[in-house]
């Protein structure tokens, strides 16, 4: 990350965290924005290829399963993420084996249709699963404490915010990177990387691996944040909320992500408390005017009010 | 003679009814400058098509330095050597031109290399240079689609260079750019492809750039070479005068 994010960033943090002392209950739903911010940093990763996946709620689900089903023999929270984050990373290189040869609304759909068949198998196979009842998950050690629940809660917001950052910096130097550059390339002259010597079918694969182990990780957070799983995790809708939640942070910046997951739960949990009836609605006005009005997300809002402005002075 | 660099035999490919490779018998020696001139829809782009794996003959054969190429992929063609250039030029329009350059260097070279940055030192040391023997360091980071049709060209055939290709097809590199600028363009380009030993073809419209810059010229009609051999002789042929340079006036008012 370089110095232009890392201000920010900081700042960010300092601030999620000075927020989440004066209500208890938002260290709850910062988690959960963290954690959906690493999911949807891979969703940018493909968006800066033109591809948009509305199927990566797939890759939480078998995140949070496979902390859900290793949970009874693992107890420790320290494995079950990076568990979490092998399986997304397999499924996602399983799928994304037949998914990258394909472009735009195929690749979309496809995705899709991959997270449905995921989303009935939870609910079918009762035995495993207990379908829509989901399972409930002990909460797991951290580093061999086993915490009570108000520093556990603080525990998993500062281990996401450590997560998101270091996880930040990396993205950052990824799309820096002859591999991410490529990723623009798919999305304006693919043809022309395939005549550089370079596989276009490759690179998103990279990618989108990458994309399904960061959603791994998140739903392994989720899992461990709410405790239960249940098949709704899979559901198209929530697909749908990583791709809102791309477009309303931005995909300039890999800031963007974790600053729209958290201004997205923020407004969801306030609107759905405020009006139980009418807060998707709220939402959707939201997404509206951001297409409308600010193509560049809220990330790019932050850059012409504060870094333009700051160059200008 | 020395044995071909590049030869194609033979080689066919229609699309429905036209038939825009109809026989093609064309070997390139090493060192050559071979222009290809013709009116539109003779086939010069599909040539080059085949040639660069795009498009595979339905019969025919293309050897490249004694191996056998005919329908391979874009990619393992381009390994080996063969690069290309495009009729209207195909830029990364997200990037800048000195991105799009690295890109190709990156390509050629350790594209596979986690996380350093694509420009890093060495990448970017490469790519400038590239621009500087182009005559494209001012507009290194402009945004290729901030860039006049001249500037365009010249960074896609210095994309390709970045490949370092021991062939070099180029798709009308003068085609256009303002008929001021020609001979400026072809100058810095023949002098780049010259100093790394590059072996050219490229497909030219303007009969003073093939008669100046072209070892030998082959004349493309309906899928077939109509005549081939030094410009002078080539050019001074009544039938090929008719079949081209006709065709030519015409486009020259239009
Ligand atoms: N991919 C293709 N599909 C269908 N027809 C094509 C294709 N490529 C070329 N053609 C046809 O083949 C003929 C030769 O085209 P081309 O090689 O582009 O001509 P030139 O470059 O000499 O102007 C034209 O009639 C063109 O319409
Ligand atoms: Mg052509």
């Amino acid at each position: 990350m370089d110095r232009r994010l890392a201000l920010p960033a900081f700042a960010g943090a300092a601030l999620v965290i000075a927020l989440a002392a004066s209500a208890p209950w938002l260290k709850f739903v910062f988690t959960i924005a963290l954690a959906k911010g690493l999911a949807v940093t891979g969703i940018l990763l493909l968006l800066r290829a033109g591809q948009v996946s509305f199927g990566h709620a797939l890759y939480i689900a078998v995140g949070a399963y496979t902390v859900a089903f290793t949970r009874p023999h693992v107890g420790e929270m320290l494995l079950l993420l990076p568990l979490a984050a092998a399986a997304g990373t397999i499924v996602g290189l399983a799928v994304g084996l037949f998914v990258a040869r394909y472009r735009d609304i195929f690749f979309g759909m496809l995705n899709l249709a991959f997270s449905m068949v995921f989303y009935s198998l939870l609910e079918k196979l009762y035995e495993y699963t207990k379908g829509t009842d989901g399972i409930r998950v002990a909460r797991p050690t951290i580093a061999g404490m086993a915490l009570e629940r108000v520093d556990y809660e603080w525990t998993m917001l500062i281990g996401g915010i450590a997560l998101a950052l270091a996880l930040g910096w990396l993205a950052s130097r990824f799309l820096a990177s002859p591999l991410g550059q490529a990723l623009p390339a798919i999305k304006t002259r693919e043809t022309r990387l395939e005549f550089a010597g370079i596989s276009a079918k490759r690179v998103l694969l990279v990618a989108y691996v990458i994309s399904a182990a960061l959603a791994g990780l998140g739903g392994g957070i989720i899992a461990c944040t709410t405790l239960h799983v249940t098949p709704l995790l899979s559901y198209w809708t929530h697909s749908g909320e990583l791709v809102f939640i791309a477009i309303l942070g931005g995909g300039g910046s890999v800031l963007g992500p974790y600053l729209g997951a958290i201004v997205y739960e923020l407004v969801r949990v306030y609107a759905a408390a405020a009006f139980p009836d009418g807060w998707q609605m709220i939402l959707g006005a939201v997404l509206l005017l951001i297409i409308l009005f600010a193509a560049r997300g809220l990330w790019g809002i932050y850059e012409d009010l504060v870094l333009r402005k700051g160059r200008r002075a | 003679m020395t044995a071909p660099l590049l030869s194609a035999k033979g080689l066919k490919i229609a699309f429905g009814g036209v038939k825009a490779a109809d026989g093609i018998d064309l070997d390139i020696a090493p060192g050559e400058f071979v222009a290809i001139i013709g009116p539109n829809g003779a086939g010069k782009t599909t040539f080059i098509n085949m040639t660069t794996g795009y498009l595979r003959p339905q019969a025919g054969h293309i050897h490249f330095d004694g191996a056998e190429i005919t329908g391979l992929p874009p990619r393992s063609i381009v390994r080996r050597g063969i690069a290309r250039s495009f009729q209207i030029p195909q830029l990364f329009t997200e990037h800048t031109v000195i991105e799009n350059v690295a890109l190709k260097v990156a390509a050629h070279g350790r594209f596979w290399r986690g996380l350093r940055p694509l420009l890093d030192a060495e990448t970017a040391t490469t790519a400038m240079r590239l621009l500087e023997q182009f005559g494209l360091a001012d507009v290194a980071t402009a945004r290729a689609t901030e860039l006049n049709e001249g500037t365009r060209k010249l960074t896609d055939i210095a994309m390709a260079m970045a490949l370092k290709p021991r062939v070099l097809l180029m798709d009308e590199p003068t085609s256009g750019v303002a008929s001021s600028e020609k001979f400026g363009i072809m100058d810095t380009l023949v002098a780049a492809l010259r100093a790394e030993g590059v072996t050219a073809v490229f497909v030219e419209h303007d009969m003073e750039v093939v008669e100046r810059y072209a070892d030998r010229v082959a004349v493309w009609s309906q899928g077939k070479i109509l005549a081939a051999g030094p410009p002078a002789t080539v050019l001074a042929d009544p039938a090929v005068l008719r079949e081209v340079i006709g065709v030519e006036t015409k486009h020259a008012h239009a």
